[in-house]
């Protein structure tokens, strides 16, 4: 950096005193600094009747404050937890909750100003000025503590004894390995997870509402519906992680109006199930607009063409919607015909 | 310590003439914490420091105040907290959640909300802390930043008010997804998302984050030390060191009657800071607790438990991260496939963007040093018309902000204004490269022209809007001449001249080297000082000239 240092002359001339000059005469120099300026008292400096008034109001607003402290823990005591209160303009909200912030706000609010007001018209303010010294050391101390460094580090004989000093080194470098591979079991390594869902072939499509298994009949033309594998039960551990993957979306579109020809042909009657985790950052994908066959995730606005091989037609999503191949069993359940061909959710760098 | 002393000077402590019968209570407190700690040293040093006064410098104050309020707060409801992600079905007071099933994290703040008395008003106050907390570090970085107060010696205590923010946002990140309800859930998600997009490592750093798969049984007690001790530690000592650093420095001061270089002009820390500064904690504490009586924050159980596959719409993180949530979602899907591996462009790039954006801000005062050359200490504020070049990147850095911001909310920008969504994306798809140098333009001109005003000012007087006819009918108005103090303080600051690379060829005809590196600083130096880039402030000839004699201007 040295190199690039501006010479002190190139500089302006510095601020230490203004224009290099320390209170000229006005004909000289009309810029010159003029020093700081007269104090001016106050009303409170000259005057003790307004000195009393400023005293009154600074123990008004500490008293207020004691008022205010004694009305919370009143407030905390009578009020129920779950009272509420109808206050203009806000309306029904907490009464506790209302009670006790203001009461609270007020205590604070009120030292606050009081101390305020007490340092703006009581306490003097005379302004005076303090020296600055600069940051940095004088060349002496600065000769100084280069030699004691020379000196200790020669002591310490680590120029000369090469063979300690690089074995230290080298022992310090190791030894935060140790805790580097301490954090190795925070978790499992990826695998195949990310690939594999619930589904499996024969496997039913449970409706999320009704928890029943669903009949082609059940979906109608222009409705969403949500499904996921039977055999899943919220109330078991792990539920959440297989949720997170084996969400389902299913919509009945005219199969004439089906562009995509392999979606027609995981399709069944018309019933298309596509991943509901969408494959941008994973987010459920929630709306569908009916008329365009459009499905939309509300985080991010990737838009899917569900009638085309849920392509994404908007938005920040990479690829389309996995499929999921549907038919229906013997009984005339709809059913999977097999695990999502492709990883479902956001992409990651093995997916590939 | 032998008996001899101690029977002929029982007050061994105290000086001459003085006993320690006679001393005041808090005195022989003082002389004793003294003896121990040396007190004295310091509190000469300090106990009457002087710190001058502009309301700009209590920005950071409120950021120091709303940080000990969050302390204060999140201690609290930690005592009520439960951070487990295991199921429960709530049985608890409110009504509408009954017999649904639940995490405990999500359950305990239910109970915080409904159960505990004054636990709404915590925790409300602990999340509004939080927001008054971040924005007050943004802004008090501006005041930093566009005064010039960044400069030698205070690089380092930029830095750490850089690290601040960025581990404020963190914190407050963390913070908000503790209660595992829906919303934050998503947020969650949308993070793993985010991580799983880093090249070769993704997929290993997500299965480490969640313990396993998304979203795991371990999360939120992660979260939760990462967000009660790990970002909270840093944090205090990084605001101690800048305090430190705060004390050390002195305070800077803009330039004025009597105020140089190398003094200070102001109050002294006792009684006046004492009472000010004392004073505003308590103001900042009591404004932030009417708030949270009468301002509902984060209201989760109007948004449920988290559940992977559920969702809201209208899903927005807390404002502070907004600025990258534009950048994802302006972002092109862009994937590509290559060897069985995927680079997801379309996640990634936003993230490494957002991260240069901020650490751009970061390296900003070594950039400016570097360009000026100049290696002295600066304890002078600028005013920001006095700095175009530096105002305009400062804007342009705000505009980029805003713009992603904008992009952060585009549904609700759509639904609440009727615009088309896709126009949204596309305008700050163009607005995220040209809003910045837009504004970039426009503000430097906006300092030239205050500058080009301060100028007329200083030479012609202050407009009176008083309008004078003369006897042979023309009509003028009255400029009244400044005051020395006003001259003095419009004429104060520095102007530095742009670099040269100074002569190719030495005497003796051999040719000199010019590094890349030092043509570029020139180029920057040009762009800073150049003609273009600054009004010369009037000098004393040119003022003493039009003010000599002939009056009419």
């Amino acid at each position: 950096m040295s190199t690039q240092e501006t010479p002190e002359e190139k500089l302006p001339a510095g601020q230490d005193t203004a224009h290099g000059a320390v209170r000229v005469a006005d004909e000289k120099n009309p810029f010159a600094d003029p020093g700081l300026p007269p104090h001016e008292p106050r009303i409170q400096d000259i005057d003790e009747r307004a000195a009393k008034r400023s005293e009154r109001t600074v123990a008004l607003l500490f008293t207020l404050s004691m008022l205010a402290t004694v009305g919370f823990i009143a407030s905390f005591v009578t009020i129920p937890v779950d009272k509420s209160v109808y206050i203009f303009p806000i309306g029904h909200i907490n009464a506790l909750n209302f009670a006790l912030g203001m009461t609270l706000g007020i205590a604070l609010f009120t030292i606050g100003a009081g101390a305020v007001h007490w340092a703006r018209t009581l306490m003097s303010d005379q302004e005076t000025a303090d020296e600055r010294h600069p940051v940095a050391a004088s060349p002496e101390v600065r000769e100084k503590v280069m030699e004691d460094f020379r000196q200790g580090a020669k002591e310490s004989v680590i120029g000369r004894r090469k063979l300690i000093r690089n074995t230290m080194f080298g022992a310090l470098a190791l030894v935060p390995l140790s805790g580097v591979v301490l954090l190795r079991d925070l978790g499992p390594l990826p695998g195949t997870k990310l690939r594999h869902t619930a589904w499996q072939k024969g496997k039913l499509l449970v409706n999320m509402n009704t928890n029943e298994p669903m009949r082609p009949s059940d979906i109608i033309v222009g409705s969403l519906t949500f499904a996921q594998p039977e055999g899943l039960d919220p109330h078991e551990h792990g539920y959440m992680n297989e949720i997170a993957k084996a969400a389902l979306m299913l919509v009945r579109i005219q199969p004439e109006n089906i562009k995509d020809k392999r979606e027609l042909e995981w399709s069944h009657e018309g019933i298309v199930a596509y991943s509901k985790i969408c494959t941008h950052v994973g987010c459920p994908i929630s709306l569908y607009e009916q008329q365009t066959h459009h499905a939309l995730c509300p985080c991010h606005q990737s838009t899917f063409d569900l009638s085309d091989g849920a392509r994404v037609i908007f938005g920040p999503a990479g690829h389309a919607l996995p499929q999921l191949r549907i038919g229906v069993n013997d009984e005339g359940y709809l059913e999977a015909l097999g695990d999502f061909e492709e990883p479902v959710g956001p992409s990651f760098w093995e997916r590939g | 310590m032998s008996t001899t002393t101690s029977t002929t000077s029982p007050s061994g402590a105290e000086g001459p003439g003085r006993s320690r019968g006679k001393a005041p209570a808090g005195e022989r407190v003082a002389d004793w914490a003294d003896g121990r700690l040396g007190i004295y040293s310091l509190a000469k040093a300090n106990m009457r420091k002087i710190f001058p006064d502009h309301w700009s410098f209590m920005l950071g104050e409120v950021c120091l105040y709303s940080f000990i309020i969050i302390i204060l707060t999140g201690v609290y409801l930690t005592l009520f907290f439960h951070p487990s992600m295991n199921e429960v079905v709530y049985h608890g007071s409110y009504v509408p959640m009954q017999g649904q099933l639940m995490s405990e994290a999500y359950k305990s703040t239910l109970d915080i909300s409904f159960d505990v008395r004054g636990g709404l008003l915590i925790r409300q106050l602990h999340h509004w802390a939080a927001l008054i907390f971040v924005a007050g570090m943004f802004v008090h970085m501006m005041r930093v930043f566009f005064t010039g107060a960044f400069r030698k010696p205070r690089e380092v205590n930029w830095l750490f008010g850089f690290l601040l923010l960025v581990l404020g946002m963190f914190t407050g990140f963390t913070g908000y997804s503790l209660p595992d309800d829906l919303l934050s859930g998503t947020g969650i998600r949308f993070t793993q998302g985010a991580v799983l997009s880093v090249p070769i490592v993704g997929t290993y750093l997500s299965m480490f984050i969640f313990g396993g798969e998304f979203p795991g049984d371990d999360f939120i007690a992660r979260f939760y030390s990462i967000h009660i001790l790990l970002l909270p530690g840093i944090m205090l000592g990084l605001v101690v060191a800048h305090l430190i650093l705060v004390f050390y420095h002195k305070h800077t001061q803009f330039a004025g009657p009597g105020k140089t270089n190398k003094n200070v002009v102001g109050m002294p820390l006792l009684p006046v800071y004492m009472a000010k500064a004392g004073g505003f904690f308590f103001l900042v504490f009591g404004v932030l607790a009417i708030v949270s009586a009468v301002a509902t924050i984060n209201p989760i159980w109007n948004i449920g438990p988290y559940r992977p596959d559920m969702v809201s719409t209208g899903a927005q993180p807390d404002w502070y991260m907004g600025f990258s949530e534009g950048l994802v979602r302006v972002m092109p899907g862009w994937e590509i496939n290559f060897w069985g591996h995927t680079l997801v462009l379309g996640v990634f790039i936003p993230l490494t963007v957002f991260g240069l954006v901020l650490v751009s801000i970061a390296v900003y005062p070594f950039i400016e040093s570097w360009v000026t050359g100049d290696k002295r200490e600066h304890h002078i504020l600028d005013r920001p018309r006095n700095a175009p070049t530096r105002t305009a990147f400062g804007v342009a850095w705000i505009t980029l902000y805003f713009i992603s911001l904008i992009g952060g909310g585009n549904d609700l920008w759509a639904t609440h204004f009727d615009l088309s969504i896709n126009a949204i994306t596309w305008f700050v798809r163009i607005g995220f490269f040209v809003g910045p140098v837009v504004a970039f333009i426009v503000t430097k001109r906006i300092c030239l022209g205050l500058q080009r005003r301060d100028r007329d000012k200083v030479l012609h007087g202050r407009e009176s809007g008083i309008i004078k006819r003369l006897p042979h009918g023309e009509f003028i108005e009255v400029h009244e001449p400044l005051s020395q103090e006003q001259l003095h303080t419009l004429t104060a600051h520095e102007q530095y001249q742009p670099a040269e690379i100074g002569p190719l060829v030495d005497e003796n005809g051999v040719e000199r080297k010019v590094k890349p590196l030092e043509k570029l600083r020139v180029k920057l130096s040009k762009g800073y000082y150049g003609e273009e880039s600054q009004i010369p402030k009037p000098t004393v000839e040119e003022y003493k000239e039009i003010t000599s004699g002939h009056g009419h201007h």
